[in-house]
């Protein structure tokens, strides 16, 4: 049981990360805009969340730090890949490069430091229920966040006139602009919240995963939250079964080592990227019509006037 | 013209949704100059002009469009037709002039203030989203004052009035080009719109869809509304429109009433000179069959694509068959699986100069002496940013000796280069620019050009004059008649049904990855080509027909 009930706290922890950074992707993506710059935002987000809580000593403004610092990455982007047109793809991968290397300047006077890591919620009575108890009332803030964040993010985009926008300046740029919609404004913000996530997802690795920083301790979390999106086919749904689906390999991987399992652990850690392959094999497989991707998805824009 | 437009002014304004009769009749009674006579036109552009650098793509264009007028818009490609209406509709920012909405001068910020003002535009190139919904597609074309769920009741109601039928929780991927145009349609009339645009609406429907259209546009025009309408199909213009305003090269050419005009006076105000004919085959011989197709089946390569279905013809030397059909019925896909872009399990189902070609790639089946032109010029016939002479390297390696073990023979490319641009008429500003530099028309005939001088046995081409001006469309005409003379066996897919009536022997259509049975050109009437491009089949037709007599 006490087994059991670690086992699923360290998976909800290990894929809350993933969840929130991939959230953002997912929404950076409806809008049509590729950025692989996640793994970049996240480790600037770290080294930023991590700075803001020791200096100030408060968690919460450590994750505000983390938002910031991953919106202002994600605005070189977007004034990059939206602003001047230049290929995303290649805006992504320099974006990633210029984070890695941006955070370990940043929290290269941190390596070493100590802050207390976010609280747990406690409510008495509730979570001392046995198994359930730490899992459903005993989580940090940013568990219970990334939660609200990826229903508010569904809803927004499925329930709103604004995501039914987003989703079609993703789907045809050339129609939303013959329309009348500011294509470049609407993938500005996308882009931002996509970074304010990928942020904020960096930030909790050093104030609630650990509770230090250590230069590239995102370890390709990045990369995961961006295989994630496509293994979620775009859809919010499946995005939170895939997060903790992924963050149960993760875990898998340690326990599997643990126990002396006969599988290296390089095999385990290729397993969220396997698994993302089959799934797009599978998606193109039983694909009847309908694309699953943004039909915009990376392209560039340039609207005429 | 002035009078009768204003008798007609009066005529009844239907209540759509939210709009009264009594908001129309305040705003058609807000005349601010007052005199009876002098009422302005609806819509006025004086001196429009817009520059992109030191092109000027519309030229100081005065306009007038009058209530109840169905106005047409007629030029070639690149006249400036698209400029204007972009900036009529707020798309675009005019570089000088001024556009008048009922005598008031407006400055248009977007499209949505264009739409609140009462202009609605149907684009050429659909403004869809393919994977929304068609309700979602026409609240993305409103104003969103309105619940998803009035807005959908008012969908319902405007599409039933019109006789314009739509299915709101479908995704457009899954519909009909007509259908889509339907979407277009409706989502413009549920602004209810004082002033509607369409940018060449006919080109992608069937007659009968075509027929349909008009019917609606007439009754729009009866309700008291004013329509642009753009089109290059003359007959269509002449039989539908008060009057018609030519553009040539940026400037407006003429305003004029199209039923008092020919067809041919009208074209040669649209290209500012006569076009040659193009001179029919005479005494021309059909030899042996140079290109088989037996019972191709081929499943869609793309996600949105069309499954090849049993197509079997034969073409013989010295013939031309035309492929009509509406865009999307699969001749993309039979162009690959002609071409060798995708390639067939059996063998036999493509047989070029006797010989099984199936499986056989593009390079093969260029060796066989085939040659392909296909639709899309810059990125399919042309790598567009590459020079002539690389793209004359490029498909004509596999059989002319551009090549000397393994290097370029640069003198030869570029003497293919002038070859094509002597036979062909091809003008550029250099001896070898790039691809993309050239004019759609120059481009086309350097293609073509470039096909032809392989002197090959079967050419197929897809879309020859597709947004070709109509002197290269002559040319190319010219060309593939006189390839067919020479004896080969051309192959030509064209949604224009008067190029394939011009040059064709017999002529199939596609529709939903089926080709019918070749027509006679001479018995392929317009009535029987657009029922086959509508999916119904002639003996069904005729048997019907023949039991309600």
């Amino acid at each position: 049981m006490e087994l059991i009930e670690a086992i699923i706290l360290a998976v909800l922890a290990a894929s809350t990360p993933l969840l929130i950074a991939a959230t953002g992707e997912l929404v950076t993506e409806r809008s049509g805009v590729l950025n692989l710059g996640v793994e970049g935002m996240m480790i600037v987000g770290a080294a930023c969340g991590f700075a803001g809580a020791w200096l100030t000593g408060s968690v919460f403004i450590g994750a505000l730090f983390g938002i910031i610092a991953g919106t202002m990455m994600s605005l070189i982007f977007a004034l990059m890949a939206l602003g001047l047109a230049v290929n995303q793809v290649a805006t992504g991968l320099a974006l990633t490069i210029l984070g890695v290397g941006l955070s370990g300047l940043i929290g290269a006077g941190f390596v070493g430091e100590r802050i207390t890591p976010a609280v747990h919620l406690a409510i008495p009575g509730l979570t001392d229920i046995p198994l359930v108890g730490r899992v459903l009332f005993g989580e940090d803030g940013f568990v219970y966040f990334s939660i609200a964040l990826i229903v508010g993010v569904w809803w927004f985009l499925y329930r709103t006139r604004a995501g039914l926008i987003l989703r079609a300046c993703g789907d045809n740029h050339a129609s939303a602009h013959a329309l009348g919609y500011p294509v470049l404004r609407i993938r500005t913000f996308a882009v931002m919240f996509g970074g304010a996530c990928a942020g904020l997802a960096g930030a909790y690795l050093p104030l609630a995963y650990t509770p230090f920083f250590i230069p590239g301790m995102t370890a390709g979390r990045g990369w995961i939250a961006l295989a994630l999106v496509v293994f979620s086919s775009w859809r919010p749904g499946r995005l939170v079964i895939g997060a903790y689906l992924f963050g149960a390999v993760t875990i898998l991987q340690l326990h599997a080592q643990g126990w002396g399992v006969g599988i290296p652990s390089q095999f385990m850690s290729a397993l969220p990227y396997l698994a993302t392959v089959i799934v797009l094999i599978l998606l193109s497989r039983a694909r009847s019509g309908g694309s699953t991707a943004p039909a915009a998805l990376g392209t560039v824009f340039v609207p005429d006037r | 013209m002035t009078h009768f437009h204003t008798l007609r002014r009066g005529s009844n304004w239907p209540t759509i949704g939210h709009f009264t009769m009594q908001a129309h009749q305040r705003m058609l009674d807000s005349t601010p100059d007052g005199l009876n006579s002098g009422e302005p036109p609806l819509l006025r552009t004086i001196g429009l002009t817009k520059s992109y650098g030191d092109f000027l793509a519309n030229d100081s264009i005065d306009i007038d469009i009058w209530p109840g007028e169905i106005h047409a818009l007629l030029g070639e490609n690149g006249a400036g037709k698209s400029t204007l209406v972009k900036a009529i509709y707020g798309l675009i920012q005019p570089s000088a002039g001024e556009i008048r909405w009922q005598g008031q001068r407006i400055v248009l910020s977007g499209p949505s203030e264009a739409r609140s003002l009462g202009i609605g535009m149907v684009f050429q190139h659909f403004s869809l989203f393919d994977n929304l919904t068609v309700a979602e597609n026409v609240a993305l074309g409103l104003d969103g004052r309105e619940s998803f769920k009035d807005m959908s009741a008012r969908l319902e109601q405007v599409s039933k009035t019109y006789g314009l039928p739509l299915d709101p929780k479908r995704e457009v991927w899954q519909l009909s080009v007509g259908e889509r145009q339907r979407i277009e349609i409706v989502r413009a009339l549920m602004q209810d719109p004082k002033f509607l645009i369409l940018d060449e609406p006919t080109a992608v429907l069937t007659p009968q869809e075509a027929d349909q259209l008009f019917v609606v546009l007439e009754r729009l025009k009866a309700e008291g509304r004013a329509i642009l309408y753009i089109s290059h199909k003359l007959e269509e213009v002449k039989r539908l429109c008060d009057t018609a305003t030519i553009l040539r090269g940026g400037r407006k050419v003429e305003t004029c009433d199209p039923r008092r005009e020919t067809a041919a006076s009208l074209a040669r105000m649209m290209v500012g000179s006569e076009i040659k004919e193009v001179k029919a085959a005479s005494g021309r011989k059909t030899t042996v069959p140079r290109l088989v197709v037996n019972d191709l089946s081929l499943a869609p390569g793309e996600p949105h694509g069309v499954r090849l279905e049993h197509i079997s013809f034969e073409l013989k030397g010295g013939e031309i068959l035309g492929i009509a059909g509406v865009a999307g019925n699969g001749q993309d896909e039979l162009f690959a699986a002609l071409s060798g872009e995708r390639l067939s399990k059996d063998p036999g189902t493509v047989v070029i100069e006797g010989i099984a070609a199936g499986h056989l790639s593009i390079t093969h089946r260029r060796r066989l002496g085939a040659a392909f032109v296909p639709e899309e010029r810059l990125g399919h016939g042309t790598a567009p940013r590459m020079k002539l002479s690389e793209n004359a390297l490029l498909t004509g390696h596999a059989a002319s000796g551009m090549v000397h073990r393994g290097f370029i023979d640069t003198a030869a490319t570029l003497k293919t280069v002038d070859r094509a641009t002597e036979t062909f008429d091809v003008r550029k500003a250099k001896r070898d620019p790039e691809a993309a530099s050239l004019s759609g028309g120059n481009l086309q005939k350097f293609i073509v050009g470039r096909e032809i001088l392989r002197n090959p046995a079967v050419l197929v081409v897809s879309q020859p004059t597709w947004g070709v001006d109509a002197g290269a469309a002559a040319v190319i005409r010219q060309a593939l008649l006189d390839l067919a003379i020479a004896g080969a066996a051309v192959l030509v897919t064209s949604q224009d049904l008067d190029e394939l009536a011009e040059i064709a022997d017999r002529i199939a259509v596609m529709f939903h990855g089926k080709l019918s049975a070749p027509l006679a050109t001479r018995e392929a009437t317009r009535e029987k080509l657009g029922l086959l491009m509508g999916g119904s089949s002639l003996e069904l037709e005729e048997a019907a027909h023949a039991a309600g007599a």
